[in-house]
């Protein structure tokens, strides 16, 4: 937007003056600094929209966890919590390799930026695989959504209960690692732009707001963990 | 559009007014690519008057199809049950996510807000176009998908109907969606917007109290449509993958859905009727050259509505098998709603009050908005009230009273809004005598059209019938002659708007007299909106420094 | 305006609806009269300064706190009228209800079943219990002024007293399809004799029955439990199988004990309902119930006919 459309042109031949000479400023703001809070805020408010959209799949699941408590329990019980631990620490460090990416942009430091924001896209690899590995188990043992589920252990067949649970398993884990994969992408993309050198100490919202897409991702995980991984 | 207003526009004015959004580019892809949220909005307007055409078309085809107990015209049946089940559900679907939901926002504010706070755009204005194009995606989908696959389950695609039926409803489950990112996006915009763009010496209590309203919409689209755009997607997902969810058949929970559904779409009517208060504080002070009484409380009333808004969506489900003590609550807060509509509505007669009035078009919309929100408002009374819900709910009297407040309010205040703010957007002025007439005509038929439903309603009419029993055939004669006269009367309003372009005179800056800061730039404003950024000097509404 | 009283419930909502009727009138008659009085009263002046009146903190103080209190007054007496609607008294009789695209089937207390049709005794307070078999309908009688979603996966209730003779609508009210607007009920309120009689022939499915009468005993033979012991087909069971029963001769073992041949016959048949111990089929245990009372002339009638078809 801010190199193509005449009118920014026409704009800036007003006060050519100005401080903000930063190719990334926007006409309609006054100052960069004006341009960065509201970025901010806009990321901010789609944060909540995210909060709300798991909220109602959290919502769901309290629902037919009050309709099913029993089946609820022994569903879980064949979820591997290891793999579930696991990846949580993963996520968790992902955040710390994030809050240093968006440190390292803040003061400048290319190189260090460029190999943290690898760093969390590494991690969110990681993720992803293990997650692929659960999913494989339960596909394996027949532990699926609604129609689909035709588990033939111990959780007997023909109980909504159990197919219930794996239907909100499925949609929910299924929901955040389609986020974790966006945001996979987005951090690979950053990363190649960084190592441009397109961001500085001057601008660098688009790590800045990636970074706080990324800690509500691994938020919402801290969340899904203790509701399938350890109910009681 | 474009071309009729460039060509239309008289040459050699001031050379300062030469200039502006509509003609400051030229060609059709400039239009197609701009970020201006003037052009964005002036295309929120076609598109959104296109939908409530297709939307209005369809209402005229149900009324139409009940004219008559037999569904005859001209001694022949011509609709057959399944065709009448279609045309409603089209026709809410249509004027509900197509019409309603983006009118006012999308279209008004896109253009007014900005300029009302002194403003060079909205805080995002990609984000503006592709809210815009969402819109079209949407739209162009849930179309397609009526067309192809004679979709009858209603607005509302209450499962397991939805579940079981045929045809698309996915597509339309997706089409639904897809608007709700649009209007997830403008209100996105707007909250940045009003939070970080204000003109200097603007603080929040010295914005219009438009912004006021549509910031409190602006709210609730964010807060509310993300729980509907995951309900629309299980949905989705249930109809194709069977994993049971809403499905009692395979476990799920047919209630889950409506409470899903509802705690967006009771939310959702404030989403629709707040933009019409919006309005009306801006007309009334205007037309009465008076400042708006209780200035805080009317601002303070948008916000309570936006909030309250999410806590009363379970009285919409009074008999539909939630608990009872779920129901009393909701009934409770329920009650709540009234206080702050009510605020409003007092603080708007009082702003009448020793007011220096005049009856332009944009003010017989006012009026027509007092008499029928009063009315849409005083039978939600019925609703709140747990022991004449049970007898009224899912009848006419639905039909009726929400009729009153998304169309007789929402729609009228759009109207009149569209009106107001037409020499604004379009630098042309209407013909006042047209413009009157058609507002008048308006409030006749509309009142005609639903006004009779109340009494079917009462009597205990279920909504959605095609077949009725022959006590209520008076009734809907009655109600489908209104529907005529409503539809002369938007024709007689399209005419007169579209004539304006050719043949209206140029519009001033300020052609009403208002007070805030859009009446301060050209009609039409330039592409940056002020020659230069606007310093709030007064609070908003301030006649002191006016002669009238 | 509203329909006729048919309920004791309806007393109480029209009384709550007329409450919030005539409230609502005088607020919008008041609303509207202001309005038009200061429109005529301000109209436009050339060059009339107006006042700057920007708030009256006490004047908005009355009109917030007044409508309040109003609000909780009605909340509380519709609150009243609904709290009657939802707990229904013990000794209501129980009618089950289940919706299906686009019909009513109703089944009394004794297992009587009709359709589309719900006969009801005056005075006496009736528990519906509903549910459907395909998508959500809704049970609405205006006259009654109730109303209740049928669910699929689940039960819902509601009761009333009907206190008027007569019919009265029963209709849909939640939106189920093609057939939604036709998905009525006729709703007779009977004295207790009419409704007597009308129990005593069995509903309106015998209606539809009556000239076939193997049907008829068909569905007798599995509703009332029949085909739990006796099979049509020939194969063994825990009695004996009704297929070439007819006519044939058997051994019987009478209460006595003594075993006597007899030719199975109507009167055999219809004894072996009423007292299955007198001649009981030798090697079957004499473990059948007694029918006594518990069947109606027309669906013994119905079995006998049955029972004869299968040669």
């Amino acid at each position: 937007m801010s190199s193509t459309t005449a009118d920014l042109q026409h704009g800036h031949g007003h006060d050519p003056n100005a401080p903000e000479s930063d190719p990334h400023f926007q006409h309609h703001f006054t100052t960069m600094e004006q341009q960065f809070d509201t970025s901010k805020i806009g990321m901010w408010l789609f944060l909540v929209t995210e909060v709300l959209t798991f909220g109602g799949l959290f919502a769901g699941f309290g629902l037919l966890q009050g309709k099913y408590p029993q089946e609820f329990i022994e569903a879980h019980e064949h979820l591997q919590r290891l793999a579930g631990a696991g990846n949580t620490v993963v996520l968790l460090f992902s955040s710390f390799t994030m809050v240093m990416a968006v440190l390292s942009a803040k003061s400048n430091q290319k190189e260090k930026t460029v190999r943290y924001l690898w760093m969390t896209v590494a991690c969110a690899l990681i993720f992803m695989c293990v997650k692929a590995y659960e999913y494989h188990h339960k596909f394996e043992e027949g532990l699926l959504p609604g129609l689909w589920y035709s588990h033939e252990g111990d959780l007997i067949k023909g109980s909504h209960g159990y197919a219930s649970f794996f239907s909100f398993y499925f949609m929910m884990t299924g929901l955040h690692g389609l986020h974790v994969v966006i945001g996979a992408i987005m951090l690979s993309w950053l990363a190649i732009r960084a190592n441009r050198g397109e961001f500085s100490s001057n601008y660098y919202t688009p790590i800045d707001l990636v970074g706080l897409f990324w800690h509500l991702v691994d938020l919402i995980w801290i969340y899904l963990f203790p509701l399938y991984y350890l109910i009681k | 559009m474009e071309h009729t207003l460039t060509t239309g526009a008289p040459a050699g004015h001031h050379p300062h007014s030469e200039k502006n959004y509509l003609n400051e580019t030229t060609g059709i892809w400039s239009w197609m690519t701009t970020v201006d949220h003037k052009r964005i909005g002036l295309m929120y307007l076609v598109a959104v008057l296109t939908a409530f055409t297709i939307g209005g078309i369809f209402a005229l085809l149900v009324r139409l199809a009940l004219l008559n107990p037999q569904h005859t015209l001209f001694g022949k049946q011509w609709v057959t049950a399944e065709m009448y089940n279609r045309f409603f559900t089209l026709h809410g679907v249509v004027m509900v996510f197509l019409f309603i939901i983006p009118s006012i926002p999308g279209a008004l504010a896109n253009f007014v807000l900005p300029l009302m706070l002194g403003a060079r755009d909205v805080a995002f204005p990609r984000l503006n176009l592709m809210s815009f194009y969402l819109w079209v995606i949407g739209a162009v989908m849930g179309i397609t998908s009526m067309i192809v696959g004679a979709i009858d389950t209603g607005w509302t695609f209450y499962t397991p109907y939805s579940t079981a039926a045929d045809g698309t409803v996915n597509l339309m489950v997706m089409a639904a969606f897809v608007l709700g990112f649009s209007s997830i996006l403008t209100g996105l915009n707007f909250i940045a917007t009003v939070h970080k763009l204000r003109a200097p010496g603007m603080g929040f209590f010295d914005m219009p109290l438009f912004i006021w309203a549509i910031y409190s919409t602006a709210i609730i689209q964010i807060l509310a449509t993300p729980v509907l755009a995951i309900t629309l997607v299980l949905l989705a997902i249930e109809r194709s993958f069977k994993i049971g969810i809403f499905d009692p058949a395979i476990g799920g929970d047919p209630v889950l859905f409506q409470h899903f559904f509802w705690f967006y779409s009771h939310p959702a009517v404030y989403i629709m009727i707040l933009p019409g208060m919006a309005i009306i504080s801006e007309l009334i002070p205007t037309f009465c050259r008076k400042t708006i009484f209780g200035y805080r409380a009317i601002a303070y009333a948008s916000v309570s509505l936006a909030l309250v808004s999410f806590i009363v969506w379970g009285h919409h489900m009074f008999v539909s098998g939630q608990s009872q003590l779920a129901s009393i609550v909701f009934s409770a807060l329920t009650f709540l709603v009234a206080i702050p509509s009510g605020v409003k509505v007092f603080n708007w007669l009082t702003t009448m009050y020793k007011g220096n009035i005049t009856f332009e078009t944009p003010m017989i919309y006012a009026l027509a908005f007092l008499f029928l929100f009063g009315i849409g408002g005083l039978t939600g009374i019925f609703f709140a009230t747990l022991a004449t819900d049970v007898h009224l709910t899912d009848t006419y009297f639905v039909v009726a009273h929400f009729h009153y407040v998304m169309m007789g309010s929402t729609a009228i205040a759009f109207f009149g809004g569209l009106h107001y703010w037409w020499p604004k957007m379009t630098g042309k002025m209407f013909n006042e005598t047209w413009g009157r007439i058609g507002a008048f005509l308006v409030f006749i038929g509309f009142n005609v059209t639903f006004g009779s439903q109340f009494i079917m309603g009462a009597q205990g009419m279920p909504r959605r019938y095609f077949n009725y029993l022959d006590q209520y055939a008076n009734i809907h004669m009655v109600s489908t002659v209104g529907s005529w006269i409503l539809g002369l009367a938007f024709l007689i309003m399209a005419i007169n708007l579209l004539a304006s372009l050719k043949t209206g005179a140029k519009a001033p800056k300020n052609p009403w007299g208002g007070t805030t800061l859009e009446w301060e730039t050209d009609s039409p404003p330039i592409m940056h909106n002020f020659h230069d950024q606007p310093v709030l000097e007064h609070e908003p509404y301030d006649y002191r420094h006016r002669t009238s | 305006m509203l329909p006729q009283q048919g309920s004791d419930f309806a007393k109480e909502v029209d009384y709550v609806y007329m409450g919030i009727f005539w409230l609502s009138v005088v607020m919008f008659i008041g609303i509207v009269v202001a309005m038009l009085y200061f429109s005529w009263r301000y109209r436009y002046v050339p060059g009339r300064v107006t006042p700057h009146q920007t708030h009256n903190t006490t004047l908005e103080i009355v009109w917030s706190v007044l409508p309040l209190l109003l609000c909780v007054g009605l909340f509380f007496w519709g609150m009243k009228a609904y709290m009657k609607f939802i707990v229904s008294p013990g000794d209501a009789m129980e009618v089950q209800v289940t919706g299906q695209k686009w019909q009513w089937q109703f089944e009394y207390p004794d297992g009587t079943r009709s359709l589309n049709e719900l006969h009801l005794p005056v005075n006496k307070p009736v528990r519906l219990v509903m549910t459907s078999v395909d998508v959500i309908h809704d049970f609405y009688i205006p006259d009654m002024r109730i109303k209740h979603d049928v669910v699929p996966g689940r039960y819902t209730q509601i009761w009333f007293t009907p206190t008027m003779l007569g019919d009265h609508v029963g209709t849909c009210a939640e939106y189920c399809g093609k057939g939604h607007s036709d998905m009525r009920a006729k709703v007779s309120v009977e004295t207790d004799a009419d409704y007597a009689k009308w129990m005593a022939t069995g509903g309106t499915e015998w209606e539809e029955y009556k000239t076939h009468m193997q049907d008829w005993g068909k569905i007798q033979w599995d509703r009332k439990g029949c085909a739990t012991c006796h099979t049509v087909d020939g194969s063994s069971s825990k009695g004996p199988t009704w297929k070439g029963m007819f006519g044939s001769q058997v051994k019987v073992k009478q209460s006595d004990g003594k075993v006597v041949t007899v030719t199975i016959d109507e009167n055999y048949v219809r004894e072996s309902i009423m007292q299955p111990g007198a001649k009981v089929v030798d090697g079957f245990e004499n473990i059948m119930p007694t029918f006594q009372g518990l069947l109606r002339q027309n669906e013994l009638d119905g079995l006998m006919a049955y029972i004869k078809s299968l040669q």
